[in-house]
């Protein structure tokens, strides 16, 4: 009997994978029978990804997918698709008095504009095959909640939410779906020498009501689901996975 | 970089303690208005001011705003 979840034939893009939820997300997509192209921005760590891949004919490209040139050369050299995983993101915690233009434009272009854009190409050039599935790693702050510092990161998520709406009533017409994961605190260090300290994130876990911060997995599973045929009639929904964050 | 200058700046953040609280030896941290959102505030004001970029371990291994000052003064170019 074959396996609704399984991803075996699947040829999935997944962005930001030199690292955290994008790296866990590729490598659990491999397990799954996925075929993969990963790309980041880190040569290295994306080839380290590259190697705890399971299976073969994986492929990886090192791309910059917040500038118009990364997202044009990456495509140029894309297959069709069945899937698209964009995870590729970044926070900049600042308090709101303190952005401006040049902030607010490279937290967009990296976590709402690049994303966007390069699922509009892909589209454009028809490369993305009929039921295919769109995954965006939103986040429970802007959709939900938010954070000291993290206004911008929220506009950035928040924005995200928006677009899926319209992109999955649009691209249902194709037969593709589009959902969002919207994951409380992950382990993945994004905060790692930012303005948020260690104690801070120490004093922020004991506020999950399931006593963690999520791990990559955590997601990646998610991930999996929502690229797979068991979610067929999935689309334009934000699934929410924050070890109960939210409900207090 | 003078200290005067940068304890102001420090000042600045914060909307309800009188200035004149503010001294190169203040621990800033018993002032009553200190938070998570001031250390922020303090964070983004040396980026923008000093060009320098603060992590929220730099304030935390920190005691006395000359303590931030001098982290400051280290990491300019």
């Amino acid at each position: 009997m074959s396996n609704p979840f399984s991803l075996l034939g699947k040829v999935i893009l997944v962005t930001g994978a030199s690292s955290g939820i994008g790296k866990r997300t590729a490598i659990e997509c491999s397990k799954s029978g996925a075929q993969l192209i990963i790309t980041g921005r880190n040569a290295e760590r994306l080839s380290q990804t590259f190697e705890e891949l399971e299976g073969q004919s994986h492929r990886q490209i090192v791309a910059d997918v917040s500038v118009d040139a990364g997202l044009n050369e990456l495509v140029s050299s894309l297959p069709k698709l069945d899937g698209i995983v964009h995870v590729a993101g970044i926070s900049k915690p600042k308090p709101f008095a303190f952005l401006n233009r040049k902030e607010l434009d490279e937290i967009m272009n990296t976590n709402f504009y690049g994303p966007t854009l390069l699922t509009n190409i892909l589209i454009r050039k028809k490369l993305l095959n009929k039921n295919a599935s769109i995954v965006f790693i939103s986040s429970i702050s802007g959709v939900s909640c938010s954070f000291l510092g993290g206004a911008s990161y929220s506009a950035s998520k928040g924005a995200i939410n928006g677009i899926i709406k319209g992109m999955a009533l649009e691209l249902a017409a194709k037969q593709i779906r589009v959902n969002s994961i919207l994951p409380g605190m992950i382990d993945t260090g994004i905060f790692d020498g930012s303005a948020i300290s260690e104690q801070d994130l120490i004093e922020d876990r004991k506020r999950y009501p399931l006593g963690r911060y999520g791990k990559p997995e955590d997601i990646a599973y998610a991930v999996i689901y929502l690229l797979s045929d068991a979610s067929s009639w999935i689309t334009g929904s934000n699934l929410l996975i924050d070890g109960g964050f939210t409900l207090i | 970089m003078e200290i005067q200058k940068f304890v102001q700046n420090f000042a600045a953040q914060f909307e309800e303690t009188d200035a004149e609280v503010f001294k190169s030896d203040t621990i800033f941290r018993e002032i009553d208005e200190w938070s998570s959102l001031t250390a922020l505030s303090i964070i983004a004001m040396v980026d923008e001011e000093y060009s320098v970029k603060l992590t929220g371990e730099d304030i935390r291994n920190s005691k006395l705003i000359e303590d931030i000052y001098q982290i400051v003064l280290s990491r300019i170019d």
